[in-house]
């Protein structure tokens, strides 16, 4: 934890803090309305034109924005605005509310059989995700104790049923691979082999199919009707754009599914697919696709994704980024140290050196959605940090330990050693101790303002 | 059965033209009688171009300029509007994008000639690479495909199949092993096998993973000590139906690799690939190929009339 308050310390010193960039673009609207004790028609419009364009950023369906904004505008008509909060807030508080509302609560249990085997059918459009979920699904149904078994039904793309073999073997669930035959009779067959060899959980992988594609949605139909599925679940990209509830739609009227899996989360996309899909065939997000490795599956969180689609930043992903990427114990000596208020430049160059590790500053930021859309006047530059550098490299290590006796004189010396000037000499200082006054708070339980404000209004 | 079907195809068939006709209608009604453009025409040309996953800043900038035209020159008609609409977006799609139409030809100034393929996972690079030997083959030149995707389950399996239907030679690895090295091999095979174009495929990767990303510039670097030209050409595929996402990808591949083209694929969908509007205004690279359906012969280069046309239908 302390590794990442330093890393957004450094990264607060060299941008604006966007993470509240609504909340302040409301602010800014209702900036001239304070003293009115309600919301009213008038002055809730103007912030709602912002919200528009936020969820129309994100992605979210033209025709489902047009809807929503209606709907919040209708709420939000006539609410008291409470003198604890400011009345930006609470438009951006009802509107986080009825995103969470209509993505519906955390995930909904899977249906199991009362006679085993379970029957989950996997459809989607092509490259969603389709085959690498349903590995992940077996594997995550395995370590609940469960004894699944993947069956290769899609008999079209090239190496499709290769695919699920060897994902199957990596994970070491038995896979049914039959080449040859028809889509229909190996689902069909399936049930049968699993009952045989003791699977309690079939999951039927089909082949990626366009939602206009007559023939092929006939055949998904087909497979459908004759295995009877306890649970249809329907892969989509969570990076697709308007067209997202064309194919969900399509694929509903089809197949009627039970849920959504929302796949290759662990981009910067915003997901704005989730809310139309939610708002054209209301069927819960059950699972979120994080990762390529085969337990990079998650249940769906409908918070984490509203404030992640209205740009406030997926902050719980960044800090998990941070985790992955730093020493455990090296974290620990860092706490201890701040504890102690002992944190040295060196400790402060290893920080560097860690964000480095991490990748340049842009990337970073990347991670970050809402933050791809920085004030034209902030730069993402990576030289900062090896300006910051080349100074303390400069200093001794003495100076390193006990920034204090850095007096004119050494604050010369390291001007000239490190290719920098007095100022930005001095710069750094500056940066160094409010970072470690900044330290002493967090060490005695009070939260720097920054991470304050990244979160969401309650 | 039967009958049920085709009564819902027909009738599926009916709706298509029946929203075809709608939207057409709509903009024809709303502007009949009008010489200015005021709200409900903005609306109406906002959902069609917002609808398209054109994006909203470059919809407004569209938006701008037409009322710029419209009071510098006037309307008298809404087929007036709806060509200078058209040519709007037609200006934007101009930067750097040319009517390749010529599109299987390769230079003469160096041989092998080679193009690298990037992307995010699923966006349809291998199918791409399998169509674009087969063109390339069919007119006349020797080309090899490197699988440099060494790390999705069964990516070689998938690229051998598409070799053999373009009928072209390919190098491969095993799976896991460094992809740099298997582009190294194919760049040093096609040279001593005098092959006029190497195609390498890469594994899907997401823009944001800075590994991977370190590892294509890495394909790169190495490509680079047997020619200092390589890759001639990057091309990153874009799956028509994704968002405002895509603007990301452009971005961060260009900034790991640079990227030479786009090619666009999925197209055979509903979905129309208007972000590549957004890329094309902020990153001018010009769209060379799009995709249209599973067929090795399914790709096409790309013609900017026909893609603003398709972007105002249904």
């Amino acid at each position: 934890m302390a590794f990442f308050i330093s890393i957004l310390q450094v990264i607060n010193n060299l941008l604006l803090p966007v993470f509240e960039e609504l909340t302040q673009k409301l602010e800014g609207v209702f900036k001239k309305l304070r003293g009115q004790g309600k919301i009213n028609e008038a002055n809730v419009a103007e912030s709602l034109r912002e919200v528009r364009r936020v969820l129309l950023d994100a992605d979210v369906n033209y025709k489902v924005v047009k809807q929503f904004i209606e709907d919040v505008q209708k709420r939000s008509v006539g609410q008291e605005v409470l003198t604890s909060i400011t009345p930006g807030q609470l438009i951006v508080k009802i509107i986080f509310d009825e995103l969470v509302k209509l993505m519906g609560t955390a995930q909904v249990e899977m249906r199991y059989a009362s006679i085993p085997p379970t029957i989950i059918m996997v459809a989607g459009l092509q490259g969603s995700g389709k085959t690498t979920f349903c590995a992940k699904l077996a594997n995550h149904l395995k370590s609940k104790g469960r004894y699944p078994m993947l069956v290769a039904a899609d008999v079209y793309r090239p190496a499709a049923i290769d695919q699920l073999e060897m994902l199957g073997k990596q994970i070491q669930v038995p896979v049914v691979a039959e080449r040859g035959r028809g889509a229909v009779e190996i689902a069909v067959d399936s049930i049968d082999k699993a009952r045989k060899a003791a699977r309690d959980v079939l999951i039927i992988d089909t082949a990626g199919r366009m939602h206009i594609d007559e023939e092929m949605m006939r055949e998904v139909e087909t497979i459908k009707t004759k295995i009877s599925p306890h649970e249809i679940l329907f892969v989509v990209d969570s990076m697709t754009g308007q067209d997202a509830v064309n194919t969900a739609k399509a694929f509903h009227d089809k197949l009627n599914f039970d849920g959504v899996v929302l796949t290759k989360l662990d981009g910067d996309t915003r997901g704005g697919a989730a809310i139309s899909i939610r708002a054209v065939v209301s069927k819960p997000i059950k699972f979120v696709g994080v990762g390529e490795k085969l337990d990079a599956l998650e249940i769906f969180h409908p918070d984490r994704m509203a404030t992640r689609i209205l740009g406030m930043g997926d902050i719980v992903s960044f800090v998990e980024k941070a985790q992955e990427r730093y020493d455990e114990q090296k974290a620990k000596k860092l706490e201890e140290k701040i504890r102690k208020s002992q944190f040295t430049f060196e400790d402060f160059l290893d920080q560097l050196h860690e964000i480095k590790k991490m990748g340049s500053l842009q990337q970073l930021m990347s991670m970050i959605p809402g933050m791809n859309r920085l004030p034209s006047n902030v730069t993402l530059d990576d030289k900062a940090l090896v300006g910051v550098e080349a100074v303390i490299q400069s200093m001794t290590r003495e100076e390193r330990q006990k920034p204090q006796i850095i007096n004119g004189e050494r604050r010369k010396r390291i001007a000239t050693g490190s290719g920098t000037s007095i100022q930005e000499v001095n710069k750094v200082l500056k940066q160094f101790s409010e970072m470690q006054r900044m330290m002493k708070t967090f060490s005695k339980g009070k939260m720097p303002r920054m991470l304050r404000g990244m979160q969401v209004p309650k | 059965m039967g009958f049920f079907d085709k009564f819902k195809l027909s009738r599926l068939k009916e709706g298509l033209t029946k929203t075809r006709e709608n939207i057409f209608g709509k903009i024809q009604k709303i502007l009949s009688g009008k010489t200015k453009i005021d709200d409900e025409v903005i609306d109406k040309i906002e959902e069609i171009l917002i609808g398209g996953d054109v994006g909203v800043s470059t919809t407004l900038m569209i938006i701008d300029d037409i009322r710029k035209r419209v009071k510098a020159e006037g309307f008298e008609n809404p087929e007036d509007l709806d060509r200078l609409l058209r040519e709007e977006i037609l200006k934007i799609l101009s930067n750097g994008t040319d009517n390749n139409t010529n599109p299987f030809t390769l230079p003469v100034s160096h041989k092998p000639h080679v193009i690298m393929i990037v992307g995010v996972n699923g966006v349809g690079k291998t199918t791409t690479i399998g169509k674009l030997a087969y063109n390339y083959r069919n007119a006349g030149k020797k080309v090899l495909i490197a699988a440099a995707d060494t790390f999705r389950a069964a990516a070689n399996e998938q690229l051998e199949i598409w070799a053999k239907r373009a009928g072209v030679e390919i190098i491969q690895q095993t799976q896991g092993a460094d992809p740099a090295a298997v582009a190294y091999d194919g760049l040093n095979s096609a040279i001593s096998h005098k092959s006029d174009l190497l195609i390498i495929d890469t594994a899907g990767r997401l823009h944001t993973k800075i590994n991977l990303m370190e590892e294509l510039k890495k394909i790169k670097r190495v490509l680079q000590k047997l020619d200092p030209e390589a890759p001639h050409e990057v091309y990153l595929v874009v799956d028509a139906s994704t968002g405002q996402n895509a603007i990301q990808q452009a971005k961060q591949f260009t900034a790991a690799v640079g990227i030479s083209g786009l090619v666009l694929t999925k197209l055979d969908g509903t979905a129309k690939g208007g972000v590549i509007l957004a890329i094309n205004q902020e990153l001018q690279i010009p769209v060379k190929y799009i995709g249209v359906g599973e067929k090795i012969d399914d790709l096409q280069p790309f013609d900017r009339k026909a893609f603003v046309e398709a972007l105002f239908e249904k």
